[in-house]
């Protein structure tokens, strides 16, 4: 899923001020699972900014709030027409996806981004979330015994820790695992370690160019190309 | 034939030293161009640090051309973490083309312990693909396949870690480096012997010169801090406490002393290949450390 955090509220009040009224919309899917942009969190940051106003400051706005069930389906966006007929901007709590889908959807209306959206990943413990994937379009989880080290090493490299590993922990930051010794600890036990003793040459940045697009099979008229 | 008299030296199978130069954080060169002089005559070869911990400096490449220019004979360092495989590539270009021959090939500390945490870091290739990278270019094509119009020929080295606390993943990395075509290995710094010992046991199978690094310290201080916060060191407690004994202002002093002894030792116990010395901002005491290890006059270049 990905993974966001609410932004600041001073930062969101420096956005909003040259708009009188203003939609909170909320998305149903991750950003409701990660706790940064539900309903629930819709809710309290509407009452957060009126509050906020009360107690003077920046501009008089009027708030609505709105949870679709997800901002990047154009299905869910066609939805809410009636919702935007009378706001001067929408301040999304949908991820960077669903900001730019709610912005390629109404072309008239500006569109705020309420979260900082800020990688992939999967909850841990309660309220602890992990990035775990960095969408490179080349997958080689099966090489490294399921553990990703472009996403999680920080200097993303392929053949084996570097020297700043210390007590399994990595230099850039010790509370983070050092992802080779949980590669190398897991091919080990998988009885894989050739895998560790190979040479991976220079990644691929072309293996899918950004911006990315994937056509899916199932949608393609028989016979096309798909390659 | 030897591209490079420090290869010249490398097949001669004599005991080494090098030590290194950090650039300084600015555009005066005069303090390292007397530490050139200083040191060029009494080592085998002079490495220059590419941005040592991630903190911006003058670079690499023109601290080598600087130590080419004064007579000696510069290892080029070069990371993987400020520039793709465009400028990788270019800058080997250009070094070649300057008559710098070594190369000693890392990956690079992370930016997050530098100077400059907010920058992008690049790392589009690791140690291991850089000397793959040296030797691809050797043979005439650059890493998109196409002819070099005249291909350059280096002496590649890279680094080991034989004080790492969980060592296996490093040696298989450092097979990796052997295959890739390193010829000689500058250790992380050495601390404890026995490490030292254990490794080259493992190390001598292979078709390679070692050279202990050796790092010296100022202070039980320093000591501490390098094993909180600088990727790769792990100082002993013995050492630290042999550095806490001595009354303030001798710790470089105490410091120049275990240099010395680590060095003398290794030599007289033929332990590795030779050594490398890193002064880490003291570099004008590398010459009263080789005179307490009995190794000025080592490098032929002193005779």
């Amino acid at each position: 899923m990905i993974v966001a955090e609410q932004k600041p509220l001073e930062e969101i009040r420096r956005m909003i001020v040259p708009y009188e009224r203003v939609l909170i919309l909320g998305c149903g899917t991750c950003m409701t699972v990660c706790n940064a942009g539900g309903e629930r969190e819709v809710s309290y940051l509407h009452s957060a900014l009126r509050v906020a106003q009360a107690k003077g400051g920046n501009g008089a706005h009027t708030f609505s709030e709105y949870t679709v069930r997800r901002q990047c389906d154009p299905e869910f966006l066609d939805m809410i027409g009636d919702k935007i007929a009378d706001v001067d901007t929408i301040l999304s709590l949908g991820c960077g996806i669903g900001v730019q889908a709610l912005a390629e959807r109404y072309t008239d209306l500006p569109v705020l981004p309420g979260v900082n959206t800020s990688f992939m990943g999967m909850a841990n413990e309660s309220g602890v979330w992990d990035e775990r994937c960095a969408a490179c379009g080349d997958c080689r989880l099966d090489d490294t015994a399921g553990i990703c080290p472009i996403t999680r090493c920080t200097k993303g490299i392929l053949n084996g820790p570097c020297a700043g590993t210390k007590n399994g922990k990595c230099e850039a930051n010790k509370d983070i695992d050092c992802a080779w010794i949980l590669i190398y600890r897991r091919l080990e036990r998988l009885g894989q370690l050739e895998k560790m003793r190979r040479y991976y040459p220079m990644r691929n940045f072309r293996a899918i160019p950004r911006p990315k697009r994937i056509t899916s099979k199932t949608t393609v008229d028989v016979g096309e190309d798909n390659g | 034939m030897a591209n490079s008299l420090f290869e010249e030296k490398l097949s001669s199978k004599e005991f080494m030293v090098t030590t290194e130069i950090g650039p300084p954080k600015g555009a005066d060169v005069s303090e390292m161009i007397h530490h050139i002089d200083l040191l060029k005559d009494n080592v085998d070869a002079i490495n220059v640090t590419d941005h040592q911990s991630s903190v911006m400096r003058f670079p690499s490449l023109g601290g080598c051309l600087l130590v080419k220019e004064r007579g000696g004979e510069p290892i080029l360092q070069m990371t993987c973490r400020d520039r793709n495989r465009l400028a990788l590539q270019a800058d080997l270009l250009l070094a070649y083309s300057r008559g710098i021959n070594n190369v000693l090939c890392l990956t690079g500390d992370s930016i997050d312990v530098g100077d400059h945490k907010e920058a992008k870091p690049v790392f589009d290739a690791d140690s291991v693909q850089l000397l793959r990278m040296i030797r691809t270019m050797e043979s005439g094509k650059d890493m998109s396949g196409e002819d070099l119009k005249g291909s350059p020929k280096f002496c590649i080295g890279a680094s080991v870690h034989p004080e790492a606390d969980f060592i296996e993943p490093q040696l298989i990395k450092f097979e990796k480096k052997v295959a890739a075509g390193a010829q000689f290995f500058q250790t992380q710094g050495i601390f404890d012997l026995a490490s030292l010992r254990r490794f080259m046991q493992y190390a001598s199978q292979f078709d390679v010169r070692i050279l202990a690094g050796i790092i010296v310290l100022a202070s039980a201080r320093m000591a501490r801090y390098m094993n909180d916060n600088v990727p790769g060191i792990i100082v002993t407690e013995a050492i630290i406490d042999e550095l806490a004994g001595v009354e303030k202002g001798k710790g470089l002093e105490k410091g120049i002393e275990i240099a010395a002894r680590l060095m003398r030792t290794i030599k007289e116990e033929n332990l590795c290949h030779g050594v490398h010395i890193m002064a880490v901002g003291n570099e004008r005491i590398v010459p009263e450390i080789l005179e307490e290890a009995k190794m000025l006059g080592v490098s032929p270049r002193a005779r």
